[in-house]
This record gives structure tokens, C-alpha cells and sequence, in this order.
């Protein structure tokens, strides 16, 4: 079975591959287009805050919109048929009276609504106006895209999708739009937040509502949540604003979307409640990210600081430094109407009424995941990268990370990566001069990079301390770099999961590559956004790029690097190498150190013990391996692949791992690249299944194949 | 009666030579009257101007039309029986379309496709069964034809046929057979047309309250073949609900029930085979319906609402009340005041009376339901008072008699307008669904806003006209009537692009929990849908009886499957 699926794949790539120049040449990333900027902090210098932050508000608003205020919004939820449903059901489950139920709702909405206040709002304009005065160079928005968000929200309504890299991002998000006078969105906030009690409030008067971050089982609660959000979107009260990837990103890549909200929000067009829905990605970048080291200590281990008021005040010392500039991109407008286009059946949501929530079946889940990685795809390609970006990419891939790059060299290669950045659709902000360009990155670093006897290098202090602490200590600036070069993995990491191929194959026949592309994709599906389903897509796009840029000379057969295309192919290599790395060790962990006793909690800590004792004794290069990101997407990946297995008991999670599983993966993320050839081994049998999705052999089995 | 557009040749809208617009003729309330509104109403709405015009082809070119296919066996074996036929082009052409805009719109162009190549006029049901025997023998594709008021391109001949195709006209089947008082039932031919069956059954004290916005040109075989409704359903129900027994003349044989009564459990009942066949199993040529005395009361009335929704809800409560189910008939009309101002003396009646009393209302949103109560004086009074009330309680407000009985006179007369519409590039069609209470609004928003968005996207000057009524109401549900219109000038394939839209505009409807039709049927124009509709295993079960039927296809207009 296994090889005729493996023929059919071949047919169907190999007819991929000669469409491909043709088809893709609309999609030149080169050629994409996108909006000039805008400083709006610039006005704010030149004017009163004061003025500015009593200025007349009056938004254009959904055209169909009958106003209604957050009392009537509150009891719309509590009276409306789906809760009422719910509320029987759970009765009748639960034995507890409907009274009962419906003032636990009443609760409910009154934990979590919002009570958005055009006063809160001002106060926040005049002092966000401050403080973003104080920190931040710029402020850049596409006003282009402002202009299209508020013919959006006149046509239908809207839903906000902002990137998640900061505390900020949703205060500024608010900002902007009332500074550009676009409805304030209402966004869903994480109950975290109300633990810091004034600011808590403040932040619901500014139009937050807070969700419960966990609420699984707990139907009531779904159901006034999920009304509250469709109610507003229905009667197109106002933007709904929410954060696809759940949570801050700590390491600036984007993180596998959460489909939750997004469910809830799609569902009043997929049940023909409102005509039609407009996504907006929004991409917030920042030059210096105000948590980069609280970030870099957290993947460390060190947990995340409970949200207080008190803590906000703390971090008034951030206040004294310079943190450069913020673009925001609003991105096009997505209709849901336009997506769905033939691909969700609307007429299956006929038979019930509408009011009784049932859960999505099969093709609404893909369709809606698939939304998602758009979306997320969407934010990640109008993200504006900073030089620092490319600087730090650079300098993490020097020999030796200690003794740094010749500023001349770090020069040169930036000017190279820039050119390369761009032809692969990266959205550069270069401003001007190279030589001008670098030095201002590097003063506004300081903290992370030096610069002495003409070396750049990072900012690695070391302390008289244990051996592990100072790997520890040492590894801070090293991820804080490290999440910077990740905001340009999107760009890279299609032809950098090929190039990988092409250096791990066994040969340069295109099956070959494509399989061990394919199988790589596949493993690294957690750490990176790769859309399900999409990897002959991404094969093409990776394929394309390397061919465009003269990297990769393609035949009918074979796929050859071409003689200049060695600098490229390596730089991309050694971009996912930390990662292949990271993943192989995470293998031999579980293969060599693991008990069988292992815990799911315990994994953490006593992978970073293996990973210190790996850079200490030197078999391990980076230590970006010891982010505990890292370390939980491979973890992961060896769950979906089927390697490990949770065990639940009592009171605990425990592992179940099957070594063969693990080894042979471990095996072909590179060490050994001879087995891939080896057709009558077991790896080949076991990496086919990877690639094709197929769920990987039992032991068993592959001892009888044995 | 026209050969290129509807009704009467005399009925027609047009503008006299001041430029006033006159409806000419003496058959309707409207006849003879001027109508300064509807200049305004076209040039403001469509965009369209006196000055330019698209006339239609006078009067038919028969070179146009392609040779007769004549089966000459047949032909001998017809001549033989005496019944009266035709191959003469004018006969072939008027029997050769329904009243689809496609289909009037090649006309007025002059354009003639398949046309049938003889045309039968059988004159009773003996007649009917010795043209289907001889069909049979000599493999002749029928198409029975009624009154020609389709509008699904059930009578279009498929242009893959090659057989020799025979319309087979009932118009001669016309007689009412028997009135039966003590069961209060009429045994009627098939051919004979709504508006003189009423009128037979009046002279006698009857009546059937049978009344689709067609009746004054369908018939009742056209009815049965098709689950044709009526507006007055509410109270004496839809065709299903009249029918006692039917018989029909299938290449196998006759198909009837044994005996007459009013309701039987033997199996699924045959007479859903036939109604709803639209003609692709036989020819029904008698029927037996219930009949009614005729109402002592009736009285009309009018309601005015402050916008669709409460309009609705309105609706959605009256039907769940006995008033509803035993009298009243329900209209309603979501018309934008310019609309209604059409015709002038329901604009001024309802302008004086928003203005004066009712200024709250916004124009723009303003609806307005038109009533009908029939039945002994006593309780009409008494359900009128009942729907008033209710009414009140939506913000509905009374709005008169006078009203109330000219939204059923426009009923009539809309469908003359189109034609009026065509000489002036606009293009327009109807369409209808029947849809579950819940989902009305959403419906009539979303497939509204469709229609303005294909329109649009595909390059409409003028924004369309795209409004909805709703026409009928259920216990469980409505039937909502979309009309649709634009100006076509600047467009060089105006028909195609016409037929995207209405296709959009159907898969809309699919989308929001609509049904494919409620009372026009699926013809060849929404067949494409049939098997999502009645499910794989549902469309098995039709196909079977069609190939046990009629296993050569002779019933071949290829409606429905």
C-alpha cells in the first residue's frame, strides 16, 4: 500500500514541478505589494496630547447597525435561544434548577463583559500618548490600510487579528484606532489581566472582555461566551479584536493559531446570520521588544511573573530606555464568504436550528483551520523586519559566538542577506545608508551586542558561578537574539527545510529530496507555521525561490546546486540547523536518559539538565537548544508522530516511548543520511509513513518486518 | 394573446406620446389609466432612459424557425383519429417557451431555437390516451402544454432531441364534467384555465379559491404537474390539499384511484407520483377537486409597518394563531416607497398617511401587508380584529381597505411591467423559496445583498433592483418571492450574465436553509439541484419510476431529473 501511495505522490509532484515557473510567477514575492507608512507619533510631538485626547470620536460604523448599549448587549446574550438551550440541557444533566443556572450566567457575562467607555478611552489616548513618546522613535501605520478597515467595518462586520508579541500590543492597537477615529474593537482579553485589579477595570472600560483561559468541560460558560462574541459580531456592534496565536509569542515566530475564537466568530456566516465577515490580519512589529529578556528567561525556566499592578510599575524602568520604532500593517481585509466559496456546504447547517450548538464536523474544521494558517501566513508576511533582524541571524551563525564577526565582514554579509531577504518577499525596512544603518542597530542593542577591535559580538557576560549556571546566564542574550532572527524564519524557512533536504539526501533525484523535504516539513510542523496539507504547495514555493535566485538548477530528474549556489544553500542549512540539532537531542534523550517513570512534568526539567551537560562537554553548538519552546514543539512532534505516548494515571501523566520510533527519527534528521537509500531498512518504511502522513508502524509490526 | 411577451395583446404598459406612462386595454382596474409615478420610478431606480429604447421584433419571421421533424407515420395514424393538428411555425413558436427572461428575451430578439414540430389539440381524455398509444408506437417525444405560464424552462424542447417532438395542447380539455354537492367536489378536464374554472364554478355557487398570480392564463393539468399554490392557500389550502383524484395517461397505461375518498392508507400515495411530475410521466386530464361555497364576506385591508423585521414578526405571530388558518390570506410587500409610487393612488393614500400620522416611520425602511378575509360575515369581522391587534402590537398600523385591494390588483399587472422593463434595456425575473420561519430574515438580507454583490462584480452600471416579499405563511415556515431587475445597457451578453446572477442568487438561497422551489418547480432551469435537494437515494427512486413509466423516454421534455 505503502508504494503505490509513494508512486501516486511522485506523479503527482513531478506534474507540480513543471507547472510550477508558470503558475508561481504570479507570486513572485518580489513583486508583492504593499502600503507606504506612516509616523503618527510625529503629529503627537508637534501637538497638545491634551487635545488630541478630548478630539471629537465619531467612527463610521457597520451600516446595518442598530445601536445598543452594554446592558442591552448583556441581557440580548442572557435571553437569547442558544443559552436558553444550553441552560435546559445542562439542567436537566446536572439536576440543578434553571434559576439557578441562569443567575450563574448572569455571573458569567458579568465577570467577562466589557464596558467600553469613550472616557477610559481618552485618559488612555493622553497617557499612552506619553509614554509611547518616551520609548518609541516612531510609530508607523499603513494608512492605506486604515482606509480599507474602515470601509470593512462599514460593510461587514469585522474581525481584528493582531500579532501577539507584547503586553502593548492590544493598548496600541486601541490607540491607533482612535487616534485614525475607526470604531474601537471590543478584544478578548485573558482573565490574567483582571488579577491586576484597577488597571483590570480600566482595561474592560477600554473595551476588554476577559475569558476564562481554561473552560473545557464547562458548557454554560461556552455557551454565554460564545453568544456574547456572536452577538456582538452579528448586530456589528463593534470590531471584535482577538489574538490567533492564543498568547504572547515569547519567541517572536508565530505560533500555531488557536481555532476557538475563530470558530465562534465564523460561525454567523456559515449559519447565514450576516452576509459575509472581514478577517483583518494586523501585523505589529517592533524594532526592540520591550520583554525580549524577561522572554529569554522564561524559556530558561524562569516562570512568567504573575500579571499585578505592582509588576506594571516595576517595569517603569523600561521607561528610561529606547525601544526604536513600532510598524503596524493592516493587513487586506479577508471575507470569510470569499474563503468558504466552495469549500464548506452551508446547507448542512439546515437541519438543526440554528440555536442548539453542535460541534463543526470534518470539512468546517479544516476549512476553519486552514483560515487560520492564512491568517497567521497573512500577519507573517506583512511583519516589517528591522536590519537587527538580519544582523542577528548573521551573528548567530558566526564560528565561534564569543569571538564574533569583523564589523566589515557582518557588513558585507547583511548587504548579501538583505538582497536575499528581499527576493524572497521578506518586508525589509532598510533605512538608507549600510555602514549608517548597522551602527544605529547596534547602539539601540547595546544590551545584547558589542562592539570592540572592530568585532561584533554578543554580549555573553559570565559570572563566577557554577558551570550549568553560567550556561544559563550566557544562553539569555543568546535566545534574546535568537527571537529576533526568528522574525525572519517565515521568509527562510521553505527553502531552508529544502535546502536541508538537498544536503541530507541521499541523492539529487527529485523524488528523493522531496521525501526528505516532505519528512522534515512534517516533523517540524510545530515550530514553525506549515499549513497542514499544504507541503506539495510549499515544496513548489521553496522549489521556486531557490530556482529564481539561481540556486537550485532543476531538471526533469534531478535537482543540482548550482556552483554560486553554495553560499545560499549553506546559509540555509545552517538557519534550521539549530533546530534539526535541538530535535535530535531532544531524541537521544528520550532514548538514552529517559526512565521508564518519566512524567510529563518532569520532561522539562530533566531535558534541560541533558541539553546543559551537552554544551558543557561540547557536543552540543547552540544553546538556543536549551529554550524550552524548543524543547515542548519537538516534544510535541514526537507525540503527533506517534513516538511518544502520553499514559495517564491518577494523579500524573506519564510517557510511554518507543525507542525505535525515536531512534529511527533521530537517525534521519541528518546523522546518518546513508539510511535514507537504504530501501529495505526499516527507516525508509517509517520515515514513507511520516512524510505521507500515515501514522508510523507499531512495534511490533516493525519487529515482524524485521 | 402576445407571441413575445405576457398576456393579453391588448394589456400593456406604455409610454404615450407626452411621455406619460398608460396602461392600455379594459380588462384591469388599471386599464386606461396613467401612471406619471412609474417614469420617474424607472429613470430613478434602473437608471433608464425614454431615449433609449430595445423594441422588440414585431411580428414573428417564420423563416427563422427550423423545419418541422415530422414523423409521417405518426402523422398518417393522427390524421386517422380526426383530432386536430398543426405544424404551422406560429403554433410551433407560442408552444415552444414559458415565460423565463431568457426565453421572452430571444423572443423580442427574434432568436428561435428547438421549437416542437407539431402541435396536437386533444379534446378529451379518450383523445389523449390514442395520441400516446401512437407516441408510443412510433417513438414520438410529447410535451404537454397548458397554459404556457412556466417558468422553470419546463417547456423549452431539449435541443439534443431528435425525435419528432409533439406538443401536446390541453387548452381543448376544458369542460367542467360533474359538480357534486353532497361532496362538495367538481370533476374538471385538465385544460381548462383558472380563471373560467372560477368563473363555471361561480355561476353555480362555487368556487375553488385555487388563485396563483398565474390564473388567469395556467391551468389546472399545469397546476397538478407542477404543485402550483395559491394565494388564497391559507384558507382553502394548495393543490395537493384540493386534489381527490386524478387521471393520467402514461405510456404504460392510465393511472387513478379506485374511488374517492377523502383520504387513504394504501402506501405511499400515487398522487405525489403525479403532482410534481411536470410532465415528464404523462398527461393528467381530469381532475376532481374540492370545491366551496362561495364566501359571503370579503373584505380587504392593509397594514403599514415601520420596517421588514417587525413586519415579520408580525406575520410569524398571525400564523400561529387560528385567524391565520381559517380566513385571513396574507400579502406583504417589502417595496421602497418609490415602488409603490408606481401607481399613483397607492403612493398618495400611503403618503398622506405616513406623513400625517405615522412620522416616525422611516420611507426608506417602510413595509406594508396586504390582507384578504373571506368567509361569513360574522367571523371575518372577528379575525380581522384579531389580526389588527396583533398587528398593533408589532407597530403595524391600519392602512385600509383601498390599499389592501390594490396590492392584489399589482399582482395581476407586474408581470406586464416586465415587458414594459425590456423595451427600455431593464431585465427582470421573480423567484421564489419557501423557507423556515427562523431563517426568513436572514434570508431575504443575504440573498438581497448577493444579487447587489454579483451584480456588481460583474461590471452592472446601475445598481440592481433587489427586493423580496413574503407571499404565503406556514405553521412551520413562509414562502419569500425575490425580484430582481437591472439595466443592461453597456452589456454585451446581458442574458448570461443575467443567468449567473440568478444562479448566485439560487445557490444563496440553498445556503441559507431556502428550498429549491415553493410552487414554480424545477423544470430544466433548477434541475442541476435536484439531487442535493431530495438526496442521491431520492432521485434513484424518481429516476425508477420514470424508467418503469416511461421507459422510451416519450414523455421527453427532460424536466425534473
Amino acid at each position: 500500500m505503502c508504494t503505490s501511495k509513494y508512486t501516486s505522490n511522485l506523479v503527482f509532484v513531478a506534474n507540480h514541478i513543471s507547472a510550477v515557473s508558470s503558475f508561481l510567477q504570479h507570486t513572485d514575492p518580489m513583486l508583492k505589494k504593499r502600503d507606504e507608512f506612516e509616523d503618527m507619533l510625529e503629529e503627537r510631538r508637534n501637538s497638545s496630547d491634551f487635545r488630541y485626547a478630548l478630539k471629537c470620536y465619531t467612527p463610521v460604523v457597520y451600516k446595518n447597525l442598530t445601536p445598543c448599549d452594554a446592558n442591552s448587549l448583556k441581557s440580548m446574550v442572557l435571553q437569547s435561544d442558544q443559552l436558553h438551550y444550553v441552560i435546559s440541557q445542562v439542567s436537566k444533566e446536572t439536576g440543578r434548577t434553571r434559576e439557578d443556572l441562569q443567575e450563574e450566567a448572569s455571573g458569567i457575562i458579568e465577570e467577562m463583559a466589557h464596558r467600553l467607555q469613550l472616557s477610559t478611552v481618552r485618559f488612555f489616548a493622553f497617557a499612552l500618548c506619553k509614554v509611547f513618546k518616551t520609548l518609541f522613535k516612531s510609530i508607523c501605520v499603513n494608512e492605506d490600510g486604515i482606509q480599507r478597515l474602515q470601509q470593512a467595518i462599514h460593510e461587514h462586520p469585522v474581525v481584528l487579528l493582531p500579532s501577539h508579541r507584547s503586553y502593548m500590543d492590544f493598548l496600541l492597537m486601541s490607540y491607533i484606532l482612535y487616534t485614525y477615529d475607526i470604531a474601537l474593537p471590543v478584544i478578548a482579553a485573558g482573565m490574567d489581566f483582571m488579577g491586576m485589579k484597577v488597571v483590570g477595570e480600566m482595561l474592560r472600560m477600554s473595551g476588554a472582555f476577559f475569558i476564562r483561559r481554561s473552560f473545557g468541560g464547562d458548557k454554560l460558560y461556552w455557551a454565554v461566551f460564545s453568544e456574547y462574541v456572536k452577538t456582538i459580531l452579528k448586530n456589528g456592534l463593534a470590531p471584535v479584536e482577538f489574538f490567533l496565536e492564543g498568547t504572547r509569542s515569547r519567541t517572536s515566530k508565530s505560533l500555531t493559531p488557536k481555532l476557538g475564537l475563530l470558530n465562534i466568530a465564523i460561525d454567523p456566516f456559515l449559519k447565514g446570520e450576516v452576509f459575509d465577515i472581514s478577517l483583518v490580519p494586523v501585523s505589529i512589529s517592533y524594532e526592540r521588544i520591550l520583554e525580549e529578556s524577561l522572554y529569554a528567561r522564561e524559556m530558561l525556566g524562569v516562570p512568567k511573573p504573575k500579571e499585578s499592578t505592582s509588576g506594571l510599575f516595576k517595569a517603569r524602568k523600561v521607561l528610561s530606555e529606547d525601544y526604536g520604532s513600532i510598524h503596524v500593517y493592516f493587513g487586506q481585509p479577508v471575507s470569510v464568504r470569499q474563503l468558504a466559496e466552495g469549500r464548506v456546504n452551508r446547507c448542512q447547517f439546515s437541519l438543526t436550528p440554528r440555536y442548539i450548538p453542535m460541534r463543526p464536523n470534518e470539512d468546517v474544521q479544516t476549512f476553519v483551520n486552514d483560515t487560520a494558517y492564512r491568517l497567521v501566513r497573512a500577519q507573517e508576511e506583512n511583519m516589517v523586519l528591522k536590519p537587527w533582524v538580519l544582523l542577528a541571524t548573521i551573528l548567530l551563525q558566526a564560528e565561534d559566538l564569543e569571538r564574533g564577526i569583523p564589523l566589515e565582514e557582518l557588513t558585507e554579509q547583511a548587504l548579501w542577506l538583505r538582497d536575499l531577504c528581499r527576493q524572497y518577499g521578506g518586508f525589509l525596512h532598510w533605512p538608507g545608508m549600510c555602514s549608517k544603518v548597522i551602527s544605529s542597530s547596534l547602539s539601540l542593542h547595546h544590551g545584547l551586542v558589542r562592539l570592540s577591535e572592530g568585532n561584533v559580538y554578543l554580549a555573553l557576560s559570565g559570572g563566577p558561578v557554577s558551570p550549568e549556571e553560567q550556561v544559563l546566564s550566557r544562553a539569555v542574550p543568546v535566545l534574546s537574539c535568537v527571537s529576533y532572527r526568528n522574525q525572519a524564519l517565515h521568509v527562510f524557512v521553505r527553502p531552508a527545510l529544502l535546502a536541508t533536504a538537498v544536503h541530507t539526501s541521499a541523492s539529487n533525484n527529485k523524488q528523493d529530496i522531496f521525501n526528505t523535504f516532505s519528512f522534515l516539513r512534517n516533523m517540524f510542523c510545530n515550530e514553525f507555521i506549515l499549513c497542514p496539507n499544504a507541503t506539495v504547495q510549499d515544496f513548489e514555493e521553496a522549489c521556486f525561490l531557490l530556482v529564481k535566485t539561481g540556486v537550485l538548477q532543476v531538471s526533469q530528474q534531478e535537482m543540482v546546486v548550482t556552483p554560486r549556489g553554495h553560499r545560499t544553500m549553506s546559509f540555509l542549512s545552517r538557519l534550521l540547523l539549530p533546530f534539526v540539532q535541538g530535535y535530535q537531542v531532544v531524541c537521544a534523550f528520550l532514548c538514552e536518559k529517559a526512565s521508564d517513570t518519566l512524567t510529563e512534568k518532569e520532561f522539562v526539567q530533566a531535558i534541560r539538565k541533558f541539553v546543559i551537560k551537552q554544551l558543557l562537554s561540547g557536543t552540543l553548538r547552540y544553546p538556543e537548544v536549551l529554550s524550552s519552546d524548543l524543547q515542548k514543539n519537538a516534544f510535541a512532534a514526537l507525540l503527533r508522530l506517534g513516538a511518544v505516548h502520553k499514559v495517564k494515571s491518577v494523579d500524573q501523566t506519564g510517557l510511554k516511548i518507543n525507542k525505535v520510533t525515536v531512534n529511527s527519527l533521530e537517525d534521519t534528521l541528518g546523522k546518518n543520511p546513508s539510511l535514507m537509500s537504504d530501501s529495505n531498512s526499516l527507516f525508509q518504511k517509517i520515515i514513507s509513513n511520516v512524510f505521507l502522513g500515515g501514522k508510523l508502524p507499531t512495534p511490533k509490526a516493525s519487529v515482524a518486518r524485521l | 394573446m402576445k407571441w413575445n411577451g405576457w398576456g393579453y395583446s391588448d394589456s400593456r404598459f406604455l409610454f404615450n406620446k407626452k411621455g406619460q406612462a398608460e396602461f392600455t386595454g379594459k380588462r384591469y382596474r388599471l386599464s386606461g389609466m396613467i401612471i406619471p409615478g412609474l417614469k420617474d420610478w424607472m429613470e430613478g431606480t434602473f437608471g433608464a432612459s425614454l431615449q433609449h429604447k430595445a423594441p422588440a421584433t414585431p411580428i414573428l419571421n417564420s423563416t427563422a424557425v427550423q423545419p418541422a421533424t415530422i414523423n409521417e407515420a405518426f402523422v398518417e395514424e393522427v390524421k386517422a383519429t380526426t383530432i386536430p393538428f398543426s405544424v404551422e411555425a406560429e403554433d410551433r413558436v407560442f408552444r415552444a417557451h414559458g415565460h423565463c427572461l431568457h426565453e421572452i428575451f430571444a423572443l423580442r430578439e427574434g432568436k428561435i431555437g428547438r421549437v416542437p414540430d407539431m402541435v396536437v389539440w386533444p379534446s378529451c381524455h379518450s383523445d389523449v390516451v390514442k395520441i400516446v398509444e401512437l407516441a408510443s408506437k412510433h417513438n414520438v417525444c410529447l410535451i404537454p402544454y397548458g397554459g404556457g405560464t412556466s417558468v422553470s424552462s419546463a417547456l423549452e424542447c431539449p435541443p439534443e432531441e431528435t425525435r419528432s417532438i409533439v406538443s401536446l395542447d390541453t387548452s381543448q380539455m376544458n369542460r367542467i364534467l360533474w359538480i357534486d354537492e353532497k361532496n362538495l367536489t367538481a370533476h374538471v378536464e385538465a385544460g381548462i384555465v383558472g380563471q373560467d374554472l372560477e368563473r363555471l364554478l361561480n355561476e353555480s355557487g362555487y368556487c375553488t379559491g385555487h388563485e396563483p398570480d398565474s390564473m388567469e392564463f395556467s391551468s389546472l393539468g399545469g397546476w397538478v404537474a407542477t404543485r402550483a399554490s395559491g394565494m388564497k392557500k391559507n384558507i382553502y389550502g394548495n393543490i395537493e390539499d384540493l386534489v381527490v383524484h386524478v387521471k393520467m395517461v402514461t405510456p404504460r397505461g392510465v393511472i387513478e384511484k379506485s374511488c374517492q375518498g377523502p383520504r387513504m392508507s394504501t402506501g405511499p400515495d400515487v398522487h405525489h407520483f403525479i403532482m410534481g411530475s411536470e410532465g415528464t410521466l404523462g398527461v393528467v386530464t381530469e381532475v376532481t377537486l374540492k370545491i366551496r361555497p362561495m364566501p359571503e364576506y370579503q373584505k380587504y385591508g392593509s397594514v403599514v409597518f415601520p420596517n421588514f423585521e417587525q413586519g415579520v414578526a408580525c406575520l410569524r405571530e398571525v400564523a400561529k394563531q387560528v385567524c391565520a388558518k381559517s380566513l385571513s390570506c396574507f400579502f406583504w410587500h417589502a417595496l421602497k416607497p418609490q415602488v409603490s409610487s408606481i401607481f399613483t393612488s397607492f403612493l398618495d393614500g400611503l403618503k398622506k398617511f405616513y406623513i400625517t400620522k405615522f412620522k416616525g416611520f422611516d420611507p426608506n425602511r417602510l413595509c406594508v401587508a396586504t390582507l384578504l378575509f373571506e368567509g361569513d360575515r360574522e367571523k371575518v369581522l372577528q379575525h380581522e380584529k384579531q389580526v389588527y391587534d396583533i398587528a398593533a402590537k408589532f407597530g403595524g398600523l391600519a392602512a385600509g381597505e383601498d390599499n389592501g385591494q390594490r396590492g392584489y390588483m399589482l399582482t395581476f399587472v407586474i408581470a406586464y411591467l416586465r415587458d414594459l422593463g425590456m423595451e427600455y434595456y431593464v431585465i427582470g425575473e421573480s423567484f421564489e423559496t419557501s423557507v423556515p420561519w427562523d431563517r426568513v430574515l436572514d434570508i431575504c438580507r443575504n440573498v438581497k445583498a448577493r444579487i447587489i454583490r454579483e451584480c456588481k462584480d460583474k461590471g452592472v452600471q446601475f445598481p440592481p433592483l433587489s427586493t423580496c416579499r413574503v407571499t404565503q405563511t406556514y405553521d412551520a415556515g413562509a414562502c419569500v418571492y425575490f425580484y430582481f431587475a437591472f439595466n443592461y445597457r453597456g452589456l454585451s451578453d446581458p442574458i448570461h450574465m443575467f443567468e449567473q446572477v440568478e444562479h448566485a442568487a439560487r445557490e444563496e438561497i440553498l445556503a441559507n436553509g431556502g428550498s429549491l422551489s415553493h410552487h414554480h418547480g424545477v423544470g430544466k432551469l433548477r434541475k442541476e439541484w435536484m439531487r442535493e435537494t431530495v438526496s442521491d437515494v431520492g432521485l434513484g427512486m424518481l429516476k425508477s419510476v420514470k424508467d418503469y413509466v416511461d421507459p422510451n423516454n416519450i414523455f421527453g421534455n427532460r424536466n425534473l431529473l
